[in-house]
């Protein structure tokens, strides 16, 4: 009791110095049941077991650390597509900086503006899917973020959308604290591609709520900045109807602390859903979570986790991952494999893999792996002519392929890959 | 070419002699074998000479070309034209055959100061020889030698080597894992390699490999040397009699 005590005061004293922001009556009512959840599950401590792994104290300060700001020569990624542009500095829209929120088969408003109108799709979606995934495990930081979130986008697919949406997300300010929230409705048959790109803020929590109505399709690929001391916590919440295509995959480079969870529940039968993920980090300040928890509610569907790291010079990878699948989802196949590169001996992998099964006629695997780059390769290159620094990072790209395939545009994943290899050639 | 002098390895790990003293020069343009029963250190010649980790030099040299090849990285005897088919060629997941094929053929030229071979050239280059030796574009796609047969792994470090046009061509037991087929194509393709300039020395445990590659000098090596050289009648009386005459003729 004594512990309970101690975080609900904890919790209580943080919040104190909170106030709700002023919307319109749907997203007050909302919000206001959101810091409701918040105040019984108490914010997330060390001492939690969802958080054994990964240290929370500065994702609940109340200020947010300075993150000094990252400078890089090279042009913005996925500057080569043809996409629309949305970017927010520093967690507030930018107008200015972004095109027309309109484009074939799609519907796209700001929150803010969302929130004052009545758009029933969004008021049925707004912090209903990250309730929903309050249970089994209480994800206290994403009630936070539906409580407190005054900008995002809401994004409906009615069609098949012409481009990819961008969500380009700028740092300019070194102690800027953001909170947002996006949600995406995939309309039955419809198919967007959605992109995040940069670091948020020096603090942020980002939200993504996705229902993908039957036979829609919904591929996201996030690339989460490269600012060495930024934080960041980010929950994605889903919910996947029949026929239905979910693929996420995220990649990050740097930053000290970064906690990404992604929560899918698929419902109707026939569905795919796809989460990946690849990180590179070097040193001891970075720290790397991945948490995800797939449930699988229906028949003969496929769901597949796949997570790579590279980790060097003291850095720290964490990997949660659980296959759920309820009674009845019959002819399941679930996948998960998460592995990691360590590049010398400081740095450290934590993972704790979980599948929990009620039906008797499904098929899931899970590994998990660490290791170091395969000296039998690295020779055999060597003898070929290859210097060890260009070895390695070819062998290290070719440990992080695995995650990067999982991406259906190769057009994107080529742009990644290029990100990456120029990461890996500075950091050799 | 290649000059091996007194040369004796030990195991890091343990504390074990491997190599005992060999001797071995190797002229421009020859086709050297060596022979001999297992462990008698025919293996370990050759990943000394390519510079695999875990060998310890405790006495004698080894020139290419005059230059110290125990001084150099293995990186840097590639350079100097020094060329192993591995015995058991690794499988790297995730790199494909064509990337890592591109890639030692570039680093290779830009070792020695020459531009990198645009990729239209690259291209038109290995297909061209990847054709003589049956290597289908698929092969070239899928990552290195993973899911690749036993031949089809020997293929392709005859073509590494064909793309690499190395002088000193190190083949450490090409031949085994190999049907007939197989070993005719290998054997084409590394006679197709033979010139002037450039120099073999195939490591064998059968004389079968020597009918389709005609060697010019044959080397038994039992217990860490060579204990008998000769001419290719060498190798047939290996295949006639076993090892155990000659071992006891130089006993």
């Amino acid at each position: 009791m004594a512990l309970a005590k101690m975080k609900a005061d904890a919790t209580e004293a943080r919040l104190s110095g909170l106030s709700l922001p002023d919307g319109a009556a749907w997203a007050n009512a909302a919000r206001a049941e959101a810091m409701d959840r918040v105040r019984r599950m108490g914010l997330p401590t060390k001492r939690d077991e969802y958080w054994k792994y990964t240290d929370p104290t500065t994702l609940t300060a109340p200020d947010a650390a300075e993150a000094a700001l990252f400078h890089n020569d090279e042009g913005p990624l996925f500057g080569a597509v043809d996409r629309l542009k949305i970017v927010f500095v520093d967690g507030v829209f930018d107008a200015d900086a972004s095109d027309d929120l309109a484009g074939e088969g799609v519907e796209i408003a700001r929150l803010a503006d969302a929130m004052a109108a009545d758009i029933h799709w969004a008021k049925d979606l707004y912090g209903v899917l990250e309730a929903r995934g309050q249970q089994p495990v209480e994800r206290p930081l994403a009630a936070l973020n539906t409580a407190m979130a005054t900008d995002g986008v809401v994004i409906r697919a009615t069609g098949k959308v012409g481009k990819p949406i961008n969500l380009i997300y700028l740092h300019k300010d070194v102690s800027s604290d953001a909170v947002l929230h996006n949600l995406v409705k995939v309309e039955a048959g419809a198919e967007v591609t959605l992109l995040e790109t940069g670091p948020a803020a020096a603090r942020f929590s980002k939200q993504l709520e996705v229902e993908v109505a039957d036979g829609g399709a919904f591929h996201h690929v996030r690339a989460q900045g490269r600012d060495h001391e930024r934080r960041a916590v980010t929950h994605c919440f889903a919910r996947i109807g029949a026929a239905s295509t979910f693929k996420s995959f995220t990649l990050t480079f740097n930053g000290v602390l970064t906690r990404n969870e992604c929560v899918l529940e698929i419902v109707g039968d026939e569905a795919i859903a796809h989460v990946a993920g690849a990180c590179v980090g070097d040193g001891g300040d970075f720290h790397h979570d991945d948490t995800v928890f797939i449930t699988h509610d229906a028949v003969n569907c496929e769901s597949r986790q796949v997570f790579k790291k590279v980790l060097r010079n003291g850095a720290t990878g964490v990997f949660q991952g659980k296959i759920l699948v309820k009674e009845g989802a019959q002819k399941t196949d679930g996948y998960q494999i998460s592995q990691s590169l360590l590049l010398d001996e400081d740095s450290q992998f934590l993972a704790k893999p979980e599948l929990e099964i009620y039906a008797d006629d499904v098929a899931c695997s899970h590994g998990s792996t660490s290791g170091a780059i395969d000296d039998d390769a690295l020779f055999y290159l060597r003898s070929r002519g290859v210097h060890p620094d260009e070895a390695r990072t070819l062998l290290t790209l070719a440990f992080l392929a695995e995650a990067l395939e999982e991406i259906d545009n190769e057009v994107l994943a080529d742009d990644l890959r290029d990100r990456l290899e120029g990461w890996l050639a500075r950091h050799s | 070419m290649l000059e091996i002098k007194n040369l004796k390895v030990a195991l890091e790990e343990e504390d074990k002699q491997i190599l005992k003293g060999v001797d071995l020069t190797i002229e421009p343009g020859s086709m050297h074998a060596i022979m001999g029963p297992n462990g008698s250190g025919k293996s370990t010649l050759s990943y000394v000479l390519s510079g695999k980790d875990g060998y310890e030099v405790t006495e004698g040299a080894a020139a290419l070309e005059g230059a110290d090849l125990l001084d150099m990285e293995p990186e840097e005897r590639a350079a100097a034209g020094l060329f192993l088919a591995f015995q058991y060629p690794v499988e790297i997941p995730g790199v494909g055959n064509m990337t890592f094929l591109r890639t030692a053929v570039n680093a290779q030229r830009k070792s020695r100061g020459e531009e990198e071979l645009s990729a239209a050239d690259f291209l038109k280059e290995v297909r061209a020889k990847a054709k003589s030796l049956k290597i289908d574009a698929d092969m070239l796609k899928r990552p290195v030698n993973v899911g690749f047969s036993g031949g089809e792994k020997k293929r392709n470090e005859i073509l590494q080597m064909a793309m690499l046009e190395p002088k000193m061509c190190v083949l450490d037991e090409t031949d085994s894992g190999l049907d007939v087929d197989a070993m005719k194509l290998v054997a084409e393709g590394v006679n197709a390699l033979r010139s002037e300039g450039r120099s073999f020395l195939v490591i064998t445990h059968y004389q079968r490999l020597l009918d389709h590659i005609q060697p010019d000098f044959v080397h038994i090596m039992a217990d860490g040397k060579i204990v008998k050289s000769g001419g290719p009648e060498l190798a047939l009386e290996v295949e006639n009699n076993g090892y155990a005459d000659i071992l006891a003729e130089v006993a």
